[in-house]
C-alpha cells in the first residue's frame, strides 16, 4: 500500500499545519490551560480563515456545502487539527464547523429544514444522546429510555448520561426504546430542549475539561410522531452507522497530539542536560523515543489504512475498529513516555502535555473502549455467530 | 458532590483566607445575608490559586461580599459552568457581580 500524499493531500496538510501554529497555538497562549473555547466573536474570525481555505463543514457532505474530501484526507486533516493544547477535543476550537450530527443528513425534507439547514448554518446546537447509566457500548441491549405512543405524539421517560453539550443545545437526537428487547426496538427521536420534561440535570465531572458530560432525566417529554428521524424502530442502524464512521477521525485525532508531544519530547531530549550530557545521550531516553516513532508509524498506518478501505467501499469496520484500538493505546503510551522525559515539567500545566494525558486516557474509553474493539475485530475473524 | 455548593460560609478576612491553599477550584462570594454576589474560578492561570483569588476579593470585595466558600477541584472549568449554569436556573439571573460572564458560553441546566 502507498502511503504516498498526492500534490493535494500535502498541500491541504500544509495548509492546515500553518493554520494551527500562526493562529490556534498563539490564541492558545492567552487562554487557561483547560479552555475547550474561544469566544463566538474569535470563532467567527477563525471559522472565516477556514473557509477561505476551502475546509468549513469537514463532516459536511459536498451536496450540502461541505468540501469534497476522502477519509484519508479527513484523517491528514484530523491529524493536524489536533496538534495544539485542546486539540483532542476541541480541534482549533471548532474552526472547520464543529462536530455535526450525521444522522440529520437521513431526514425527511421537512425535518431538514427545521433542523438540519440551522445546525449546517451554525445557528442552532444539537446533541447526540444514545448512552444511558446502563451502558453505551451496546445500546441495543441497553437503551431502557421508553417511548409510549399518545396518539399524534410518543411520551419519553429515562435517563441519558455522558451526553456532551445538551445543556447548550436547542435540540438533539434521542433513542429510546418504542418496542421489545434488542435492537429492533430502538427508535431515533429528534428533540428540542426547550421542550417540557427535557431536563439536564448536571455536569458530569471527568479528566475531561472540554465538552463536558451530561447527565439528562426525560420525564414525560411529549414528541410529536413526526419528529421519528428514519423509521420506527430504524434508530439502531442510524446509531452504528455514526460510530463506525466517526470512528476513524477520532483515532486520527489521537496521533495528532501524540506526534506534537514526540516532537516536544524530542527537542526537550536534546537542550537537557543531566550529569554533563543531554538527556539524548542517554540510552534509556533514546528507547523511549525509538518506541514512542514507532508506536504513531503503527498507528498512522493502521488509520490510513481503515480510511483508504472506506474510501474504495470496502467494508472497513473491522479496520476502524484497529484503527480506534490502536490509535487510542499507541497515542496514550506516546504522551506517557513523553511527559517521563520532560521529568517534572511533564505533569505541570505550564505544558499540554498532563492534559493530553489526561484525555486520552478518555480515548481508550469513549467511542467505544479498547475492548469493546477487540470484540468487534474478533467478530469478524470468528464469523457472525458471535454476538 | 451536590450540584450547589453547600459548604458554611467563612467570613472574607484575613485568617479564614490563611487557612485556604493555593489549590485550584472553584469558591463563591456572599453578603452579609448570604445571599450570592459572584462565582469564582482559581483557575491555572491564578497566581496562588484559591487563596490568590480570595486575597483579591478581600482587597476590593465585589458587590459588598463579606464571606466566602471554596471547592478544592481540579475539575474547575466545569464545575464553574455548573455552578453558575445551576444560580442560573434558581434565579434567571446572574450573581449581582458576575459581569465578567459571558451568558452565551452558558447552558441550561435545570437541577431539580
Amino acid at each position: 500500500m502507498d502511503l504516498a500524499l498526492t500534490d493535494e493531500q500535502r498541500m491541504i496538510v500544509d495548509m492546515v499545519r500553518r493554520f494551527v501554529r500562526e493562529e490556534i497555538q498563539p490564541l492558545e497562549e492567552t487562554l487557561d490551560p483547560d479552555a475547550d473555547e474561544v469566544s463566538p466573536e474569535q470563532l467567527e474570525a477563525l471559522s472565516a480563515k477556514v473557509k477561505e481555505m476551502g475546509l468549513y463543514g469537514l463532516d459536511t457532505p459536498p451536496e450540502y456545502g461541505g468540501p469534497e474530501i476522502d477519509l484519508v484526507t479527513r484523517c491528514l486533516i484530523a491529524i493536524e487539527c489536533s496538534q495544539h493544547r485542546a486539540g483532542l477535543y476541541a480541534p482549533c476550537y471548532y474552526a472547520f464547523g464543529g462536530a455535526r450530527q450525521a444522522q440529520l443528513f437521513e431526514a425527511t425534507d421537512a425535518q431538514k429544514e427545521k433542523y438540519l439547514y440551522p445546525m449546517l448554518e451554525g445557528k442552532k446546537r444539537v446533541f447526540f444522546g444514545l448512552s444511558e447509566p446502563s451502558g453505551g457500548s451496546d445500546p441495543g441491549r441497553a437503551i431502557q429510555t421508553r417511548a409510549v405512543r399518545d396518539g399524534d405524539h410518543w411520551v419519553l421517560n429515562g435517563t441519558k448520561l455522558w451526553i456532551s453539550g445538551a445543556d447548550r443545545a436547542d435540540y438533539g437526537l434521542l433513542f429510546a426504546r418504542t418496542g421489545g428487547p434488542g435492537r429492533a426496538g430502538v427508535t431515533a427521536f429528534i428533540v428540542e430542549t426547550a421542550w417540557e420534561g427535557f431536563n439536564v440535570r448536571r455536569v458530569v465531572h471527568t479528566l475531561r475539561s472540554a465538552k463536558y458530560a451530561t447527565e439528562i432525566q426525560l420525564e414525560d417529554l411529549r414528541v410529536p410522531h413526526e419528529n421519528i428521524l428514519g423509521e420506527e424502530g430504524g434508530g439502531f442502524a442510524i446509531a452504528n452507522d455514526r460510530l463506525s464512521r466517526q470512528r476513524v477521525p477520532y483515532a486520527a485525532e489521537c496521533i495528532g497530539v501524540a506526534i506534537r508531544a514526540h516532537e516536544m519530547a524530542t527537542e526537550y531530549a536534546k537542550i537537557r542536560e543531566t550529569f554533563g550530557a543531554p538527556l539524548s545521550h542517554r540510552q534509556g531516553i533514546q528507547w523511549m523515543l525509538v518506541e514512542n516513532e514507532i508506536d504513531l508509524r503503527q498507528a498512522k498506518w493502521m488509520v490510513l489504512d481503515a480510511a483508504a478501505k472506506a474510501d474504495r467501499g470496502e467494508p472497513f469496520r473491522m479496520e476502524s475498529a484497529i484503527a480506534k484500538l490502536v490509535a487510542s493505546e499507541a497515542s496514550g503510551r506516546v504522551v506517557d513516555r513523553s511527559m517521563q522525559i520532560h521529568g517534572g515539567l511533564g505533569v505541570a500545566k505550564d505544558l499540554p502535555l498532563e492534559r493530553w494525558y489526561r484525555e486520552l486516557r478518555i480515548r481508550r474509553v469513549g467511542e467505544g473502549p479498547s475492548e469493546v474493539q477487540k470484540h468487534v475485530i474478533a467478530r469478524d475473524i470468528l464469523g457472525a455467530g458471535l454476538r | 458532590m451536590p450540584v450547589r455548593l453547600d459548604k458554611p460560609w467563612q467570613p472574607l478576612n484575613e485568617e479564614a483566607i490563611s487557612l485556604i491553599a493555593g489549590h485550584l477550584g472553584v469558591y463563591q462570594l456572599a453578603d452579609a445575608s448570604e445571599e450570592i454576589v459572584y462565582i469564582g474560578v482559581a483557575d491555572a492561570r491564578s497566581l496562588f490559586g484559591l487563596k490568590g483569588e480570595l486575597k483579591k476579593a478581600m482587597a476590593d470585595p465585589p458587590a459588598g461580599a463579606t464571606q466566602f466558600r471554596v471547592e478544592v477541584n481540579m475539575a474547575y472549568r466545569t464545575r464553574h459552568f455548573e455552578l453558575l449554569q445551576a444560580y442560573w436556573s434558581d434565579h434567571a439571573a446572574l450573581p449581582k457581580a458576575n459581569t465578567d460572564v459571558d451568558t452565551r458560553s452558558l447552558g441550561q441546566l435545570r437541577p431539580g
